[in-house]
Protein backbone atom coordinates (compact mmCIF):
# COMPACT_ATOMS: atom_id res chain seq x y z
CA UNK A 1 0.00 0.00 0.00
CA UNK A 2 2.78 2.53 0.87
CA UNK A 3 4.60 1.99 -2.47
CA UNK A 4 1.94 2.22 -4.40
CA UNK A 5 0.09 4.71 -2.83
CA UNK A 6 2.29 7.72 -1.23
CA UNK A 7 5.82 8.82 -2.19
CA UNK A 8 7.05 8.07 1.72
CA UNK A 9 9.66 10.71 3.07
CA UNK A 10 11.27 10.67 6.79
CA UNK A 11 12.93 13.31 8.44
CA UNK A 12 15.17 11.97 10.86
CA UNK A 13 15.33 14.27 14.36
CA UNK A 14 18.98 13.59 15.13
CA UNK A 15 20.80 13.02 11.55
CA UNK A 16 18.21 15.51 9.72
CA UNK A 17 18.12 17.50 12.92
CA UNK A 18 17.93 21.03 11.39
CA UNK A 19 15.27 19.99 8.93
CA UNK A 20 13.23 18.19 11.75
CA UNK A 21 12.88 21.71 13.45
CA UNK A 22 11.55 23.65 10.11
CA UNK A 23 9.41 20.97 8.76
CA UNK A 24 8.42 19.73 12.54
CA UNK A 25 7.01 23.15 13.44
CA UNK A 26 5.24 23.75 10.19
CA UNK A 27 3.72 20.28 10.67
CA UNK A 28 3.38 20.57 14.34
CA UNK A 29 4.73 17.22 14.98
CA UNK A 30 5.92 17.44 18.64
CA UNK A 31 6.83 13.49 18.86
CA UNK A 32 7.94 10.33 17.21
CA UNK A 33 6.90 9.12 15.40
CA UNK A 34 4.86 11.47 14.04
CA UNK A 35 3.33 10.73 10.21
CA UNK A 36 1.44 12.95 7.98
CA UNK A 37 -0.84 11.77 5.31
CA UNK A 38 -0.76 14.65 3.07
CA UNK A 39 -2.60 14.93 -0.49
CA UNK A 40 -1.10 15.72 -3.52
CA UNK A 41 -1.24 19.68 -2.42
CA UNK A 42 0.56 19.32 0.68
CA UNK A 43 -2.57 19.60 3.03
CA UNK A 44 -2.49 17.21 6.08
CA UNK A 45 -5.38 14.94 5.80
CA UNK A 46 -4.24 12.28 8.49
CA UNK A 47 -2.28 11.65 11.29
CA UNK A 48 -0.63 9.31 13.22
CA UNK A 49 1.08 9.81 16.65
CA UNK A 50 3.26 7.34 18.28
CA UNK A 51 4.24 3.41 17.46
CA UNK A 52 1.44 1.20 15.99
CA UNK A 53 2.07 -2.60 15.67
CA UNK A 54 2.10 -3.14 11.67
CA UNK A 55 -1.15 -4.10 11.17
CA UNK A 56 -2.67 -1.14 12.89
CA UNK A 57 -0.27 1.10 10.92
CA UNK A 58 -1.76 -0.35 7.59
CA UNK A 59 -5.19 0.23 9.18
CA UNK A 60 -4.32 3.66 9.67
CA UNK A 61 -2.79 4.03 6.45
CA UNK A 62 -6.03 2.84 4.88
CA UNK A 63 -7.98 5.58 6.48
CA UNK A 64 -5.53 8.14 5.35
CA UNK A 65 -5.96 7.20 1.84
CA UNK A 66 -9.79 6.92 2.44
CA UNK A 67 -9.59 10.65 4.22
CA UNK A 68 -7.75 12.05 0.69
CA UNK A 69 -10.45 10.74 -1.79
CA UNK A 70 -12.98 12.16 0.75
CA UNK A 71 -11.71 15.42 1.17
CA UNK A 72 -11.36 15.31 -2.60
CA UNK A 73 -15.44 15.18 -3.06
CA UNK A 74 -14.24 11.27 -4.44
CA UNK A 75 -17.15 9.79 -2.41
CA UNK A 76 -17.35 6.36 -4.14
CA UNK A 77 -13.68 5.91 -3.69
CA UNK A 78 -14.15 7.21 -0.15
CA UNK A 79 -16.40 4.96 0.71
CA UNK A 80 -14.72 1.49 -1.28
CA UNK A 81 -11.33 2.34 0.80
CA UNK A 82 -13.08 2.51 4.16
CA UNK A 83 -14.77 -0.81 3.48
CA UNK A 84 -11.61 -2.11 2.23
CA UNK A 85 -10.22 -1.06 6.21
CA UNK A 86 -13.39 -1.99 7.66
CA UNK A 87 -13.09 -5.74 5.96
CA UNK A 88 -9.37 -6.46 6.68
CA UNK A 89 -9.12 -5.18 10.08
CA UNK A 90 -12.09 -6.36 11.63
CA UNK A 91 -12.26 -5.78 15.93
CA UNK A 92 -9.64 -3.06 15.19
CA UNK A 93 -9.46 0.64 16.36
CA UNK A 94 -9.76 1.91 12.84
CA UNK A 95 -12.46 -0.46 11.83
CA UNK A 96 -14.69 1.63 13.87
CA UNK A 97 -13.89 4.49 12.41
CA UNK A 98 -14.08 3.00 8.47
CA UNK A 99 -17.40 2.29 9.73
CA UNK A 100 -18.62 5.53 10.36
CA UNK A 101 -16.69 7.40 7.78
CA UNK A 102 -18.36 4.92 5.23
CA UNK A 103 -21.55 5.30 5.92
CA UNK A 104 -20.69 9.48 5.83
CA UNK A 105 -19.06 8.64 2.19
CA UNK A 106 -22.05 6.47 1.26
CA UNK A 107 -24.68 9.99 2.22
CA UNK A 108 -22.48 12.30 0.99
CA UNK A 109 -22.37 10.47 -2.48
CA UNK A 110 -26.57 9.21 -2.50
CA UNK A 111 -27.39 12.28 -0.40
CA UNK A 112 -29.39 9.17 1.03
CA UNK A 113 -30.35 9.41 5.03
CA UNK A 114 -30.78 5.89 4.86
CA UNK A 115 -26.79 5.52 5.05
CA UNK A 116 -26.78 7.31 8.19
CA UNK A 117 -29.60 5.07 9.68
CA UNK A 118 -28.21 2.21 8.29
CA UNK A 119 -24.76 2.88 9.64
CA UNK A 120 -26.00 3.88 13.47
CA UNK A 121 -27.67 0.39 13.12
CA UNK A 122 -24.67 -1.83 12.55
CA UNK A 123 -22.93 0.21 15.26
CA UNK A 124 -25.47 -1.78 17.29
CA UNK A 125 -24.10 -4.92 16.20
CA UNK A 126 -20.20 -4.17 16.33
CA UNK A 127 -18.36 -1.57 17.90
CA UNK A 128 -20.94 -0.84 19.94
CA UNK A 129 -18.00 0.37 22.62
CA UNK A 130 -16.59 2.64 20.78
CA UNK A 131 -16.96 6.68 20.60
CA UNK A 132 -17.87 6.16 16.90
CA UNK A 133 -20.85 4.42 17.94
CA UNK A 134 -21.71 7.07 20.56
CA UNK A 135 -21.05 9.53 17.60
CA UNK A 136 -23.08 7.65 15.24
CA UNK A 137 -25.65 7.05 17.53
CA UNK A 138 -27.64 10.45 16.65
CA UNK A 139 -29.14 8.35 13.25
CA UNK A 140 -31.23 6.34 14.81
CA UNK A 141 -34.43 6.75 13.96
CA UNK B 1 8.25 -5.64 2.57
CA UNK B 2 10.28 -2.67 4.58
CA UNK B 3 9.03 0.94 3.20
CA UNK B 4 11.73 2.63 1.02
CA UNK B 5 11.90 6.13 2.28
CA UNK B 6 13.23 9.21 0.58
CA UNK B 7 14.91 12.09 2.56
CA UNK B 8 14.60 14.58 0.58
CA UNK B 9 11.55 15.92 1.97
CA UNK B 10 11.44 19.58 0.73
CA UNK B 11 12.03 17.94 -3.05
CA UNK B 12 8.66 15.62 -2.73
CA UNK B 13 6.97 18.32 -0.96
CA UNK B 14 7.35 20.86 -3.53
CA UNK B 15 6.48 18.48 -6.27
CA UNK B 16 5.20 15.10 -5.21
CA UNK B 17 4.15 14.00 -8.87
CA UNK B 18 0.61 14.21 -7.81
CA UNK B 19 0.52 11.70 -5.40
CA UNK B 20 -0.07 11.45 -1.75
CA UNK B 21 2.86 12.06 0.61
CA UNK B 22 3.40 9.91 3.71
CA UNK B 23 5.47 12.28 6.15
CA UNK B 24 7.51 10.53 8.70
CA UNK B 25 8.87 12.35 11.92
CA UNK B 26 11.31 9.67 13.14
CA UNK B 27 13.76 8.77 15.86
CA UNK B 28 14.23 5.15 13.82
CA UNK B 29 17.98 4.09 13.33
CA UNK B 30 18.57 4.85 9.83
Amino acid sequence: MVKEDFVPVRVHVRDQAKDFRRLGKRFGAEWTPTILMLDPSGEERHRIEGFLPADDFLAQLGLGLARIHFSAGRFQEAEDQYRQVRERHPGSDAGAEAQYWEGVSRYKRTDDPSALVDTARAFQDEYSDTPWAKKASVWRS
Amino acid sequence: MPIEWRHDADAVLADSGGRPVLLDFSAAPM
